[in-house]
Order: structure tokens, then sequence, then C-alpha cells
């Protein structure tokens, strides 16, 4: 049981990487990489809201849409979910921790529409997951996510600093990057 | 009615979506009730940048509205007192490109003139004066060397009678001059000076 769990977490930060190798949620990695504490802080935004939005889509789906046979209007459903619950989480956020509102704050409603979230709801039914392996899944593709941010971010940073032929400077230079941080990441094939 | 719901997809599907619908709308609705809070945190963190001077040389009539201007979008670089630092922490907090200052009059080149015959000698613009460009001895009238001047007004102030007075120069064939070409583009990172920060 823990194998399985340990292999599905495995699997979903670096063999099947969100970001670099199923090429979901590639709006923030290259919007937001450009310095290392944004990218942190959507990073966590990012880890909060997946894990969330994976829970509660699974039980819209499991609870609602199967009883009623509705399961072909799982895509609606889900981004209507997804909203919900980041604009909820948000309103709650700000009142109980303006804290945590300054660090998650601004990035909470950018993902509302990251096709990340979306993504893992969806995967979650179409891999069968149980509750449990849907909530670590999603875990598990925003660590991943968050990872690879990070990394990126921290990258740029150097980059910018570096000498860089003009014609290939800011996000020409990023996009080769992540181009070879994505074929870095076909290593882990077949590791699980 | 429940096998009426059952068997009409169509029924179901749509009594699925606006439930759904319905409960999401009221929840948020309940919180944003619930969890309401006062003010725009935006426009608090920026009014606390702000120098607090109420001057009004922003075009506001202080300097809440103009954080709360910024917070809807103004510009950042109308704050004289608080000058680039705070333009700087401003661009900082919103993310968005330091801009310089929006100063109110453009700085025209221009030259101190003293009226003669109210000026009573007293040498004090001749002390001021960082560049030697004003000629004159206690009790005799000062002028002013129109080339050694900068225009850079410091004599204007210490005039006890006030006679010193800073035009503008004129353009005339003697003092045209084109425009001094543009650096050139930085072609690669090393051209900037200390880029390496």
């Amino acid at each position: 049981m823990l194998a399985d769990y340990s292999i599905l977490l495995i699997g979903a930060i670096l063999v099947n990487n969100f970001v670099l190798v199923q090429f979901l949620g590639l709006c923030p990695f290259m919007g937001v990489s450009n310095k290392l504490e944004t990218a942190i802080g959507m990073s966590s935004a990012t880890t909060f809201v997946l894990t969330l939005a994976s829970i509660c889509s699974w039980l819209t789906y499991e609870w609602l849409l199967v009883p009623l046979g509705l399961e072909y209007l799982r895509t609606i459903t889900f981004i209507l979910v997804i909203a919900v619950v980041v604009q909820f989480t948000e309103m709650v956020v700000r009142k109980s921790s303006p804290m945590l509102y300054k660090v998650l704050g601004v990035f909470l409603p950018l993902i509302t529409t990251n096709c990340a979230v979306l993504g893992v709801a969806l995967l979650n039914i179409n891999k069968d997951h149980s509750f449990v392996e849907s909530a670590l899944y999603g875990f598990g593709a925003a660590a991943g996510f968050s990872m690879v941010l990070v990394l990126f971010a921290a990258m740029r940073e150097r980059i910018t600093a570096a000498d860089v032929p003009q014609p290939f400077k800011g996000p020409a230079v990023g996009m080769i990057t992540a181009g070879l941080m994505s074929l870095a990441f076909m290593g882990f094939a077949g590791l699980v | 009615m429940i096998e009426l719901i059952a068997q009409n997809p169509f029924i179901a599907s749509l009594l699925a979506l606006v439930s759904l619908g319905v409960v999401f709308g009221a929840l948020l609705g309940f919180a944003a009730v619930k969890f309401k809070t006062e003010g725009d945190p935006i426009a608090d963190q920026v009014e606390a940048l702000l120098p607090q001077t109420q001057c009004g040389q922003c075009g506001y009539p202080g300097c809440r509205p103009y954080a709360q201007a910024i917070a809807d979008g103004d510009d950042i670089n109308k704050c004289p007192p608080g000058g680039e630092a705070t333009i700087a922490a401003l661009a900082d907090l919103l993310g968005v490109e330091a801009k310089p200052l929006d100063a109110v009059e453009e700085s025209v080149p221009s030259v101190a003139y003293i009226r003669e015959d109210e000026c009573i000698g007293c040498t004090k613009c001749i002390q001021a004066c960082p560049v030697d460009a004003i000629l004159g001895s206690a009790k005799h009238m000062h002028t002013v060397i129109a080339s050694e001047c900068t225009g850079c007004d410091l004599c204007v102030e210490p005039c006890p009678v006030d006679c010193i007075e800073m035009r503008p120069i004129e353009t005339s064939l003697q003092t045209w001059a084109w425009d001094k070409p543009k650096p050139p583009e930085d072609l690669i990172a090393t051209d900037r000076s200390g880029a390496s920060a």
C-alpha cells in the first residue's frame, strides 16, 4: 500500500512531471519564473490549490456526477468547483491570516485558470484514483510543478546576469532553457 | 419525481448544474459577507510607502487619494517629495517598471540675471556661486558672467533684495547645436557597466 503511494508520488513529481513532461501549466512556468521569490510564492499557492482542488473535484465526481449518471459533465463541473474553491479559500485566507495572504494572495486568482489544476482533476478520473490517491496525485503534481518552477526561476536569475547574445535575451533563452530541462526530465522515463 | 430525473438525462444534467451553481453562489455570497475585509490592502501598502507630506504635488488632494489612485492603476512617478526612493519601493511592491520622476516643470537651461539698479552690493550671491560667475565687490553692484553661469539658481535664495532672477537661454544661431547622439544600445550584457549585480 505504502509502496503504491510512494510510486504514485514519484511518478507525479518526476516521471510524469506536469510541466516538463505533460506540458501543463506552462503559462505560470514561463510567466512567474523571473524572480525566485515570486516563484516560491506561486509554488506554495499552487501546491495548496492543486491538492484542495483534486480532493474537491473527486468528491463532486463520485458523490454527484456518478450517482446521476452525468460523468460527461465532468469538465464543466470541475471548472466550476475549482473556481469556487479558489475564490472561497482566498476570502478565508484574506480574513483569517493576512500574513499568508501576503504570500499567496496575488497568485490564488491566477491559479484558477491554470490548466494544471483542471488537468489533475481530469486525470484523477481517467486513472480511476481512489480518494487518497487523488489527494496524493494532486499533491505530487504540485510538488513537481513547484520543484521545476523554483529550479527554473533560479536558473533564470543567473541567466539575466550572464552574457547572453542580444537576440536570445529574455524569454528566448528562457524557452531554450525550458526545453533543455524538459530533455533532462526525459531521463526519468521508466523510473517507475 | 426521482424516476423522472433518472429517466431524463437532460433534466438531470440541468438540475445538477443549476443546483451546483446555486449552492456555490450562495456559498461565495455568504463568504463575501462573513469574511469581509475593510479597505483595499494594496492601497494601504502603497500609502505606507508614500511620504505623507500631503503636499498635493501629484495632483491628488493628499497621499491617501494618490495611494488609492495607484492601486487603481495610476502612474507611480508623481510624488516629488518621495523621489526616486519612493518610486523604487512602489515599483518593487507593485511589480512594475520604475520610471523617472514625473517632475512638474521641465528644467530649461537658464542663466541668472541681476537687476543691477536694485543691487545693494551685499556680496552674498558671490559667496553662494559655486562657479565664480558673479562679479562685483562690497557696496558695488554685481553682475553675472552669462557664459560662466551654469543656471544652478543657488544665488537666487541668498539675495536680500530679490534682484536676481533666472532667465531661460533663448536658442539663437550662436547657441544652437545638434542633439547629442544617443548612447548605443546594449548589445551584450558586458556593455552595461555594473550590470553584474
